[in-house]
């Protein structure tokens, strides 16, 4: 390190200028007053006040952000379940077998996922559109719920619990009064990862949605096909200033729940 | 003793009642959206396009043009795999050696929090004919390419959104790295070279292959990237799924490549499924 201590600093430099050059790329042009992405003639924010005036592009992202709210909460609600159920389950053989199913969706291909469930709707009669995008999203988050869930609760000490039982808690109290709270920054990294699967999906709502529904992924695959608009920078820009915020929430929330404060509260 | 026995009754009820209510929503999930979509992929893969029992679509995978598919799907997965892992591991190292070093992490990990389809937009105006680094060819004096629709793109841009998903186990492999290690190897004599290959490669293999297991996968089912980037010149066999299932409507055809891909997922997970057994076996070993 000492000898070329120059190298590391230039490639390093020149990873983060390619990663971030498509996106800071969308952006500048977004204040392009020229319709192309090529020529920048002058500034201007016509193309932010596009995106709030073209109605079907406001029902498509209320339609994203719906679906990704919707799918996180059920998923993270079945994902806790399933993390509980494996973890307190007595059955080694059974617990391994549940826990490779459990990561099957993780590591299949979006398409294989994509494609599956769409012979699964359309032979069980859901109709493509809302409601098989949100159950395809339900379904793909689970497994990540569960795989940040778990290990709070093999951090949990079962002394825990017999304390509680010898200080009289009843089961339900057990739950909510002593698992949940140790294991909710689990529950809460589960729901943030499942948001963002689902915000960022396209190959499986892809091969689910039909022809009245479309999230944003789709929609913007549809649209890079067919022309060139700069209405697509704005959201860009939109849509990176939300994530930006969202990160910046996600790392507030972890980091106080870090803090000391909430064990004495109680 | 009515302690342990009150315990004891917990233990029973959690195992019986109350688990087994808990049990049920994900259970249904297994049944419903994992065991039964692959059975349906696997059922369908035997059926022609008129529904009748037939071998056809495996004997049709066989030939030239389904083996030439997966010959070249597997290249390029390959491809993007190897430009991936090279960018990548040189890039964990520098970070792990960083001051700040988490939050450098974080920052090249926010990249890949936004939308896929609006960075693959991006590189269609960024690489386009009138676009920057046209510009910039025809400044430097190469003059206009056509980077758009070729090889090099499409691979450029896969390894563009895989980067950040080799990099974290990488770094997470080598920030677990004892820098004693190192040190010991440097003290008894190897040079850098040795160190990396002796020392820093077989320690760091765990993080490596997950990183692979995560790339190679989802590169040889791409298909939004091939058509947008490649302009239907690369086929790759996720892009052949897309066509039979929603262009030519031939779900069994469809289905049998799929089930094709699935065999190979599963060889290469059974391949790169890190070992910590032999890891830490061949720790005592040394």
């Amino acid at each position: 390190m000492e000898r070329n201590g120059k190298l590391p600093k230039i490639f390093l430099t020149a990873v983060f200028l390619v990663l971030y050059a498509p996106i800071f790329y969308l952006i500048f042009y977004s204040f392009n007053s020229g319709g192309t992405m090529s020529h920048f003639e002058s500034f201007t924010w016509e193309h932010y006040a596009a995106v709030f005036e073209d109605k079907r592009l406001i029902i498509i992202v209320l339609n994203t952000v719906v679906v990704a709210l919707l799918s996180a909460l059920i998923s993270t609600a079945i994902g806790v379940m399933g993390a509980i159920t494996i973890h307190y389950m007595k059955n080694k053989a059974m617990r391994n077998a549940m826990l490779s199913m459990n990561s099957i969706l993780m590591v299949s291909p979006d398409v294989i996922i994509g494609a599956s469930f769409l012979i699964l709707f359309t032979l069980v009669g859901v109709k493509l559109g809302f409601a098989s995008v949100l159950l395809s999203h339900i379904a793909f988050s689970i497994p990540i719920v569960v795989i940040m869930v778990l290990p709070k609760l093999q951090e949990m000490s079962p002394t825990l619990i017999d304390a509680a039982l010898d200080l009289g808690a009843t089961r339900k109290e057990i739950m909510s009064r002593v698992i949940l709270p140790f294991i909710k920054p689990g529950i809460f990294a589960g729901f943030f990862l499942a948001l963002t699967y689902s915000l960022d999906d396209f190959a499986v709502t892809f091969f689910v949605t039909g022809n009245g529904f479309s999230t944003l992924s789709v929609e913007i695959y549809s649209m890079a096909r067919t022309g060139v608009t700069l209405t697509i920078n704005a959201l860009s820009g939109l849509i990176f200033v939300i994530t930006a915020a969202l990160i910046l929430g996600y790392y507030f929330i972890t980091n106080r729940t870090k803090t000391p404060a909430s064990g004495v509260k109680r | 003793m009515m302690r342990d026995l009150k315990r004891m009754v917990w233990r029973m009820k959690t195992n019986r009642a109350s688990l087994r209510l808990s049990m049920v929503p994900y259970s249904l999930w297994i049944l419903l959206f994992v065991i039964a979509p692959i059975g349906l992929i696997v059922y369908y893969s035997f059926f022609d396009l008129s529904g009748n029992f037939t071998f056809e679509n495996y004997k049709n995978f066989f030939t030239s043009v389904y083996l030439k598919l997966t010959v070249s799907s597997f290249w390029y997965a390959f491809l993007i795999t190897f430009f991936s892992l090279l960018i990548s591991y040189p890039t964990a190292y520098f970070l792990t050696k960083l001051k700040h070093k988490q939050l450098w992490l974080l920052l090249i990990i926010i990249p890949s929090w936004i939308n896929l389809l609006l960075k693959t937009y991006a590189f269609i105006g960024l690489m386009g004919l009138y676009g920057p680094v046209n510009a910039l060819l025809e400044a430097v004096g190469i003059g206009k390419q056509q980077i758009l629709f070729t090889d090099f793109s499409f691979v450029f841009v896969s390894v563009y959104i895989f980067i950040p998903f080799m990099i974290l186990p990488i770094f997470n492999a080598l920030d677990k790295l004892n820098p004693a290690l190192i040190d010991a190897s440097r003290d008894l004599g190897a040079n850098a070279w040795t160190t990396f290959r002796r020392v820093i490669w077989p320690l760091t293999l765990n993080g490596v292959k997950s990183g692979v297991q995560v790339v190679f996968i989802p590169a040889l089912s791409l298909f939004m990237i091939t058509r947008l980037i490649a302009g239907n010149k690369v086929i790759t066999l996720g892009t052949a799924i897309e066509q039979q299932f929603l262009v030519t409507q031939n779900w069994g055809m469809g289905s049998t490549i799929a089930v094709f891909l699935i065999l190979f997922m599963v060889v290469i997970l059974l391949l790169t499924t890190a070992n910590e057994r032999g890891m830490a076996g061949s720790g005592k070993k040394r």
